[in-house]
């Protein structure tokens, strides 16, 4: 048969597009690569000082007298993370719950917009609500309650603005999981005489549990990640905090606040480079760990 | 695959009950049956809308306890609705409207102080499809009875055997009670949604097709099983297929458009229905 030069455009066409999607897919997973190799590379002046063990367990931060312990920044971050998440949580699982199973439809139309617009809100408006919100109420009205004194810039601001900021993204992740749940299982359930609450709380977040893992990691990874909220409300002193009212200083408001600052001081660059690349292998083993945690919860009851 | 064991056992057994219920050491099981005698449904002018779609009208019938009353009819007529709504999961759909009565246990289900879990919980629906929940085997069985708050092992083991031998399937599972439902072939999950049903001890059976979408043999299975057990509970059978409702029925309802119109003993109506649009339907004129 003659080929056309129709039909030789046509596949000539086809077979760029395939090269270019290919290329494309290649280039962005090599941008984690690159990201990876180039932070282990400017963290090795760090690395060649200190022994791994004792910057990730060190307490002591002070670049003047070359002293580099990443611990308080580490365990500020895994509280705050965990805080935020243990907030955000529950509160976006019954929200979700509400408006899938109990809510008319009207109300859920007219909320998952307003989700939306939350979710998009820029972290830095958030951050000021923190701090002109939050930060006075804890340091007024609720610290006082529990401890002598508190600034209101503590973990606990942290965790409330954090919380705030990942409760759309969960709740529109939990409402699409919840839907997806076949009415039938729903009817099953309710059959066997299940209150309504009953089968939301035994079949619906059950049959739904893979991709609730799957959402709350990415909402730990937000939160994990969020740098400018954090950085305008959790006080950011260098010390492990001990409770809720304590200051904190997460990594990530580690590196915001001081790259670009001070950095002729020697290791210092390096030093604040060895934190990204500690989020950065941080958040990678943790999705990698939740890979696994998400494929034994599937193979457990063939969801 | 337990496909081999059950067409042995229907050999065995030509009196069709596949076995169910006998135990293996001979001794016929413990069924309690929470079933009142003479309990039976009693549905008078009973009128659903969904949106503006009128879909039953003026619905009277009498379904009895302890026979298999078979509801026929072409498909779109409404036989679905009329079983949900005797257990009430027709209130979960949206802008449905329910007027008229049915009456179980001298109470009319759609009375204004009745607590829907309690209705549901004298139904032991079996869908279509089978819809083994997210879970073992064994929580599938006793779902029902925990939300009724029975806590105790000893009895929950013990509900867990007399509802699977009863749907003929404890030969088959007892060995991996705890692996997830969903690891059953689909005939097999279909018995084991009939034994949850069962569990809850309810005083009717209502089988929405529960045989459509199953082979041949599993269909026979539960069939068989749906014979035996109407010697406890009232079976009612939407059914698309008229050979099943002649092979199984006692009583029949046909309904066309929203509306009976015959109903009566089987042999009856197969035999010599009254009305034209029956035999038209009978003859296989429309289905």
């Amino acid at each position: 048969m003659e080929h056309t030069g129709l039909l030789r455009r046509r596949v000539a066409a086809n077979a760029m597009a395939s090269k270019l999607m290919k290329l494309l897919t290649i280039i962005s997973l090599l941008t984690l690569l690159i990201i990876g190799v180039g932070l282990y590379y400017k963290s090795t002046a760090i690395l060649g000082e200190h022994s791994l063990w004792s910057l990730l367990t060190g307490k002591e931060w002070s670049p003047l007298s070359g002293q580099f312990g990443f611990r308080p920044f580490i365990v500020s971050s895994v509280y705050v993370t965990v805080l935020s998440v243990a907030i955000a949580l529950p509160v976006a699982l019954l929200t979700a719950l509400f408006l899938t199973e109990n809510a008319k439809p009207w109300i859920t139309k007219v909320v998952f917009p307003i989700l939306d617009i939350l979710a998009g809100i820029p972290s830095v408006v958030y951050g000021l609500w923190g701090t002109l919100i939050i930060v006075p109420w804890i340091a007024d009205s609720f610290g006082p309650l529990f401890v002598d004194y508190t600034s209101g810039y503590t973990l606990l601001a942290g965790g409330i603005v954090l919380s705030v900021m990942i409760i759309p993204l969960l709740v529109s992740l939990f409402i699409e999981l919840f839907s997806a749940v076949p009415k039938d299982f729903k009817d099953a359930s309710a059959s066997l005489g299940a209150t309504r609450w009953q089968t939301s709380r035994l079949v619906v977040v059950r049959k739904a549990s893979p991709g609730i893992i799957a959402a709350v990691v990415l909402a730990i990874s937000k939160a994990f990640g969020e740098t400018l909220a954090v950085l305008m409300v959790c006080g950011n002193m260098v010390g492990i905090p001990h409770s809720l009212f304590d200051s904190a200083y997460p990594l990530p408001a580690l590196i915001a606040n001081n790259y670009g600052e001070m950095l002729s001081l020697p290791k210092y660059e390096s030093a604040l480079m060895f934190a990204s690349l500690l989020m950065f292998v941080i958040i990678l083993i943790f999705n990698a760990i939740s890979r696994v945690v998400l494929q034994k919860v599937e193979q457990k009851f063939k969801l | 695959m337990f496909a081999t064991p059950s067409i042995l056992r229907m050999f065995a057994h030509p009196a069709g009950s596949a076995a169910a219920g006998t135990t293996s050491t001979g001794k016929p099981p413990v069924l309690k049956v929470g079933k009142k005698p003479g309990s039976e449904i009693k549905v008078s002018n009973l009128n659903v809308s969904i949106g503006n779609n009128h879909i039953l009208k003026n619905i009277d019938l009498e379904i009895p306890n302890n026979k298999i009353t078979c509801i026929i009819g072409p498909s779109g007529c409404g036989k679905s609705t009329l079983l949900k709504t005797i257990n009430r999961l027709i209130d979960d759909s949206e802008k449905v409207k329910v007027n008229g009565e049915i009456i179980i246990d001298g109470e009319n289900i759609y009375g204004k102080r009745v607590e829907v879990t309690h209705i549901r919980r004298k139904m032991g629906l079996l869908s279509q499809r089978p819809i083994p929940l997210p879970m073992s085997i064994f929580d599938n069985i006793t779902f029902g009875c925990k939300l009724h708050g029975v806590r105790n092992k000893k009895q929950l083991k013990q509900i867990v055997e007399e509802n699977l031998r009863a749907a003929g399937l404890w030969d088959e599972v007892k060995d991996r009670l705890h692996a997830p439902a969903s690891s059953l072939s689909i005939g097999q999950q279909q018995r084991l949604c009939l034994a949850r049903g069962l569990a809850i001890k309810p005083q009717f059976i209502l089988g929405d097709e529960s045989t459509s979408a199953l082979d041949p043999i599993s269909s026979r299975h539960i069939e068989n099983l749906f014979v035996k057990l109407k010697e406890k509970y009232g079976v009612v059978l939407v059914t698309h297929t008229l050979r099943q409702a002649l092979r199984i029925a006692d009583y029949v309802v046909f309904i066309y458009l929203g509306e009976v119109v015959e109903s009566g003993p089987a042999k009856e109506l197969f035999n010599a229905p009254k009305h034209e649009l029956t035999k038209q339907y009978l003859s296989g004129v429309f289905s």
